[in-house]
């Protein structure tokens, strides 16, 4: 059994914050992920269980969704974002350089376990373009050369910490217990906001 | 010459902007105190009245959606916020969320009383880890402060990677504990949503917009804007531009006025296309520089004013690369429930794909058209729709584009030149 008493207290309390328990699923499978790394048999089969369900309605929900992976994924899974705009300002040349250094394809993973690969579809911060996002923490306006270093970083154990983010990376599993609704103490770290979110405003401030 | 005019986001030059303090600083949970001692009708009505309208795409007045939610009929309501921001391009709630997420909590409290809900759920996008901290901190001061738990539930729902889900019924499909794909409708979310109850489902900045109007009232929101889209906006600007970034701005200024605030279009270069609200909404090229982006101004010019994502692309860009990319999108991202969706996006895939290596032939244009023909309108939600509308618009704007990849066997571009580092050594 891979989960303690605490995190058996942890799951019951993901599953009270909703009206009706089935809704809990995705936190659930996140949190799976914090303990795991991925979703296993053993998780859907516990999922299951705590919300009196078949295993096959939870794998259906599983399988769905991208973030939700059957297998092992680095301690550092790096999405390079090749939707259109990402893709011709730089994402293309990113993300063939990312396989070209790691020495992996997509959805492969370095043999020393650091480093995933994986190409994602838009972020949400096209004015930060090209962007990587480790463990789902931004990295802003990268350059092939910045990428490399990047990865290289956290094959070292010691990775850049995101541009838009906490002070430090942290690993994927601490990240999915933070997607699991788990607080880490690190909403206060890191910046309010980049320099492109705050242009609007700060061209209003010069009477413009 | 168009002003910018930061409303919601007026504060987030301030380094602790993010904090309940210093929300509290600047007014915050006032707005939400004075609609409390409100009648709720009021509050639907002064909504209604300021004009304020979706900002997730669709453009739906606001008041108008809170004011279908059946009254006395001793049902539970739900508020549900959109905060799935996946549209390519669309990139306003997170900065938003990440400098300022009690706004959206004090819009949400105030809209909870409106329609009469004890409930509400935000749905964020589960691959922005910070964004999902920021909330859930926020969540737990204003809990702390009071603010929320008497009389309001609010809970964090953390996506998990499925653009289907920013769809409305799609993801109340998905908060409910199901696969995210979309419900056919009549019966609407308002008469039947969340758990079959009554819903309103509404977009991050929609609700973020509600406290700034109750405290300053519905005849100042009204005094920004054109005549039927009202009020204030994030306009993000990307691309081949000298400067990106979000510009908040009364609804109609131009692409132009923009351009010239921010830096203009990447230097030597010149604009080619662009989107005025996402991959979803068709695109416009130089001629569409003065077109006022409203709701009704982008509309009549043939697209959609969308999520007001400006993504700009220069002349370095090949259009047929970027369609294809945006079409194996929605080909990945298609949730499989509407055959005409599923089996559509694939073969434009297909064709698009010969297209871009040089071995289709101009048939292949037409029966893309044909193609794009059957799909949309023939599915239970809008992304087959939103697939047509960058193959549509392109064909009609660059056809000789498409031409040019059949007689040069291959696509004419450089694609070194279009990146951001091109020169650098990179």
């Amino acid at each position: 059994m891979a989960y303690s008493t605490e995190d058996l207290v942890i799951m019951d309390s993901i599953i009270k914050r909703y009206p009706r328990s089935r809704s809990s699923i995705m936190p659930l499978l996140h949190f799976v992920q914090s303990r795991i790394g991925y979703v296993d048999g053993e998780g859907i089969e516990l999922i299951a269980k705590l919300l009196t369900l078949e295993t096959a309605e939870v794998s259906a929900v599983a399988s769905f969704y991208t973030q939700y992976k059957r297998k092992s994924v680095g301690e550092y899974h790096v999405g390079v974002c090749t939707n259109t705009l990402c893709a011709v300002m730089g994402g293309d040349a990113i993300f063939a350089g990312l396989k070209a250094h790691l020495g992996v394809e997509n959805d492969g993973v370095t043999a020393d376990g650091k480093v995933s690969l994986e190409h994602i579809e838009c972020n949400a911060a096209c004015d930060y373009a090209p962007v990587v996002m480790a463990n789902w923490e931004f990295y802003d306006n990268q350059t092939v050369q910045s990428a490399k270093d990047l990865v290289d970083s956290m094959r070292q154990g010691n990775p850049q910490p995101p541009t838009r983010g906490p002070n430090s990376l942290v690993t994927w599993k601490e990240a999915s217990a933070v997607l699991a609704g788990i607080n880490d103490g690190k909403a206060h770290e890191g910046i309010q906001a980049g320099e492109p979110s705050l242009l609007g405003l700060k061209i209003s401030k010069e009477g413009k | 010459m168009t002003q910018l005019v930061p409303v919601l986001s007026a504060h987030w030059d301030e380094k602790d902007s993010f904090t309940i303090e210093a929300y509290t600083r600047h007014g915050g949970y006032k707005a939400s105190q004075k609609a409390l001692t409100m009648d709720p009708d009021a509050v639907i009505q002064l909504v209604k009245d300021s004009g304020l309208r979706g900002r997730g795409g669709a453009g739906f007045p606001t008041g108008m959606k809170w004011g279908f939610i059946p009254q006395g009929d001793n049902k539970d309501h739900y508020l549900v916020v959109n905060a799935d921001e996946s549209e390519p391009g669309t990139c306003k709630d997170t900065p938003l969320l990440m400098a300022n997420p009690h706004v959206l909590i004090e819009g949400c409290i105030i809209a909870c009383h409106a329609i009469r809900a004890k409930h509400a759920f935000i749905y964020i996008r589960g691959e922005v880890t910070h964004v999902v901290r920021r909330m859930n901190q926020a969540i737990e001061d204003a809990y702390k402060a009071g603010h929320l738990g008497n009389g309001v539930e609010l809970v964090l729902h953390v996506g998990a990677g499925a653009y289907i889900c920013g769809e409305e019924t799609a993801l109340l499909d998905s908060l409910e504990g199901f696969r995210g794909q979309p419900r056919l409708r009549p019966p609407f979310p308002a008469i039947a949503g969340l758990y079959a109850r009554p819903t309103v489902v509404n977009n991050v900045e929609s609700i973020a917009s509600v406290p700034a109007i109750i405290a300053n009232g519905a005849e100042w929101y009204q005094s920004m804007g054109t005549e039927k889209s009202k009020g204030t906006t994030l306009y993000s600007l990307s691309g081949h531009v000298n400067n990106p970034g979000q510009f908040e701005a009364p609804l109609g200024i131009t692409l132009r006025e923009i351009l010239e605030l921010s830096g203009g279009i990447r230097t030597g270069h010149t604009l080619k296309f662009w989107t005025p609200g996402g991959s979803s909404t068709p695109i416009f090229t130089q001629d569409h520089l003065d077109t006022p982006l409203d709701y009704e101004g982008v509309s009549a010019a043939g697209s959609m004013l969308g999520t007001k994502a400006l993504q700009i692309f220069d002349e370095t860009t090949c259009v047929v690369r970027a369609v294809l990319r945006w079409t194996e999108f929605y080909k990945h991202e298609s949730c499989g429930k509407c055959t005409p969706c599923r089996e559509g996006t694939w073969w434009l895939v297909q064709i698009l794909r010969d297209l871009e290596a040089g071995k289709g032939t101009e048939a292949d244009l037409a029966k893309l058209l044909d193609l794009c023909d059957n799909i949309l309108g023939r599915s239970f939600c809008a992304l087959g729709d939103g697939a047509t509308s960058p193959i549509t618009s392109s064909i009609q704007y660059f056809r000789d584009e498409y031409i040019s990849h059949i007689t040069h066997g291959g696509c004419p571009f450089d694609p070194v030149a279009s990146t951001l580092f091109v020169g650098a050594g990179a």
